[in-house]
């Protein structure tokens, strides 16, 4: 078995009384794409801000490259090599395509307040730099003619896209994907598909909640399925979908 | 190329500047000069204010503040007596260094007291490190909490210039020398100074808006524009909002209290009028006017403004001009004034078009 890249134990998240994660402990392999399914309101959003530092765990630990990293800033988990994108996507909407991409790079360049006000040599240089990684990026995503444009006033598809090409700026190792199919059309998702499975062979692990089960059962090499904030199964795609328990809570168990 | 285009209003300013001196010395108006000066320090903490708004997304209550700190300091150094202590092994290290300098005042009294130069880094390093203190605790939290501690910090400031002796209470202080920066060059109100001073007041916003415009465009400038769009998609990448937030505000603070120690030279006093939250508000009114993110708008709104209002055009309405422009920016324009052609006519019928 491959190392394990990210491993949370026993995490545990309340909302008020409501128990939205309950002892969910999971072991993503260094290189996979693991997907985390279940129904609406099963606690997957909350395990992926759980692991990304958007929100605090009230127990549990999380592990990255065996470090520790339970409760730590989001800003410091993502300079770490976490990238995420987010169910509703949150590009920096008076922004062009190109500069959300830049910013981006930010976790791989150091000019501070200083260095910009005066623009240095050095200063100017990291910034030539970190314009031809970017729209190395977009060349790859096909979004290079859209460089200049500004981010809110691409289709919501394209936004996606964007989104992704800017994580991937960040060079992470791994890559969190909170719902990247919703809203998208038949062929959009398809290309998106093969847009996750082509990241995964660049070596980013990748970990995917999603609703879309055709598209989990296409790419994952591994699913983890959650109920009520509860794992009740993990495995891969084809056992997944034989497992009578996933079954009776997708389908209700009313018609046994 | 970009960096080319970035520099053209630069280059439009250099030219208004130049334009402006040698129309007024034809028309022999140079005493206009005098206050246009005046106004340029005052914009230098609009420009602060600006990076702060616009970039960082916090609003300071506070900036008249910071101006008195640069001022005030300045003002009580460079005019407090030492005679008394010129034996002092203090004052002679002093003197051995250049920091302290004698001269002799209107009454031919002998003063002994700290020179410009340290008087000023004295001024901007207490300026900056009060800046960080208040926003060490405060920008840890969401929402506009630094408005109100800034705010605070004003009124605080504003009672103690007040009521504190060394101050000067509601007299200020005068009698502040001049600024001798280098060669024959020195901030200096005095009208034999008057051309030089514009130009120098000039050179010293031209330069902090140099600075501030390559900032904006590093990476330091990105990420800052990225924390105002979505600070969780900022910290997503790396960004440290918090770190940033707070250099911003310090970096503001600073350019503020340069504006008060220069100014403070050049008129040669500073009073308590400088201090009222009055004064902060019209910073915040005139960076709205110039368009938030918009540094080259707020420097025109600034030497504007604040020339007609030291030309008395406002007469006794000047605060309630400021407070009217604030409110009537944020129905009507919030995105600034020199925003409003380019986007639509007239903001009612801009929101029936936008449903």
């Amino acid at each position: 078995m491959a190392d394990v890249l990210l491993e949370t134990r026993k995490m545990n998240r309340f909302f008020g009384g409501l128990h939205a994660v309950k002892d969910v402990s999971i072991r993503v392999p260094q290189g996979a794409i693991q997907a985390v399914i279940g129904p609406n309101g099963a606690g997957k959003t909350t395990l992926f801000n759980l692991i990304a530092g958007t929100l605090t765990p009230h127990g549990g630990e999380v592990f990255f490259r065996g470090r520790r990293i339970t409760a730590w800033k989001p800003h410091a988990i993502a300079t770490l090599g976490i990238a995420r994108t987010f169910q509703t996507t949150k590009l920096f909407a008076h922004m062009t395509v190109l500069e959300n991409v830049m910013v981006g790079r930010h976790s791989r360049t150091r000019s501070g307040f200083l260095a910009g006000m005066l623009s240095l040599p050095r200063t100017w240089r990291e910034d030539r730099e970190t314009q031809v990684a970017s729209r190395a990026i977009l060349d790859e995503l096909g979004l290079t003619a859209l460089a200049g444009e500004r981010a809110s006033e691409l289709p919501f598809g394209r936004q996606r896209l964007v989104e992704f090409a800017r994580a991937l700026a960040m060079e992470p190792q791994m890559l969190l994907l909170d719902e990247p199919a919703a809203g998208l059309n038949i062929y959009e998702t398809r290309e998106l598909a093969t847009l996750i499975t082509r990241i995964r062979d660049r070596g980013i692990t990748c970990l995917v909640v999603e609703h879309d089960m055709s598209l989990v059962m296409d790419i994952s090499d591994e699913v983890v399925v959650l109920d009520q904030g509860k794992k009740i199964a993990q495995g891969p795609p084809r056992s997944i979908q034989r497992d009578p328990e996933v079954i009776r809570i997708y389908l209700g168990d009313g018609n046994a | 190329m970009t960096t080319l285009r970035r520099h053209i209003p630069l280059a439009v300013g250099i030219l208004t500047i130049i334009t402006l001196h040698l129309s007024l010395s034809r028309a022999g108006a140079t005493y206009y000069m005098t206050q246009i000066t005046m106004s340029a320090y005052y914009a230098l903490v609009v420009i602060g204010l600006c990076l702060l708004m616009g970039y960082a997304g916090q609003v300071s209550l506070g900036h008249a503040g910071f101006f008195a700190v640069g001022g005030y300091i300045c003002a009580v150094l460079t005019t407090h007596n030492l005679v008394a202590y010129r034996g002092a092994p203090f004052i002679l290290w002093c003197r051995s260094l250049g920091l302290v300098f004698e001269r002799q005042d209107l009454y031919g009294v002998t003063i002994l007291s700290f020179a410009p130069w340290p008087a000023f880094v004295a001024s901007l390093t207490v300026a900056g490190l009060i800046a960080f203190l208040i926003g060490l605790p405060v920008l840890r939290l969401k929402g506009h909490y630094l408005a109100m501690a800034t705010m605070g910090f004003g009124l605080i400031i504003y009672r103690l210039v007040l009521g504190a002796r060394l101050f000067g209470q509601a007299d200020g202080i005068s009698n502040v020398p001049p600024f001798p920066l280098f060669g024959s060059l020195q901030v200096n109100g005095r009208p034999p100074f008057r051309v030089q001073n514009y130009y120098i007041a000039w050179t010293v916003v031209m330069a902090a808006m140099l600075l501030s415009v390559s900032l904006i465009h590093s990476r330091v400038g990105r990420a800052l524009r990225s924390i105002h769009e979505n600070e969780e998609a900022a910290h997503s990448l790396g960004i440290d909002a918090y770190r940033y937030k707070l250099a911003t505000f310090v970096l503001s603070a600073l350019f503020a209290a340069a504006g008060g120690a220069l100014l403070t030279h050049y008129n040669g006093s500073i009073g308590p009028s400088e201090v009222t939250v009055m004064k902060s508000i019209r910073y915040v009114a005139i960076v709205a006017v110039g368009g938030m993110a918009n540094l080259w708008g707020a420097l025109a709104m600034g030497v504007v403004l604040n020339f007609l209002s030291l030309r008395g055009v406002f007469g006794t309405y000047d605060d309630v001009v400021f407070g009217a422009i604030l409110i009537a920016m944020m129905v009507f324009a919030p995105e600034g004034l020199l925003r409003v052609p380019r986007l639509r006519a007239l903001p009612f019928l801009a929101r029936r078009r936008h449903g």
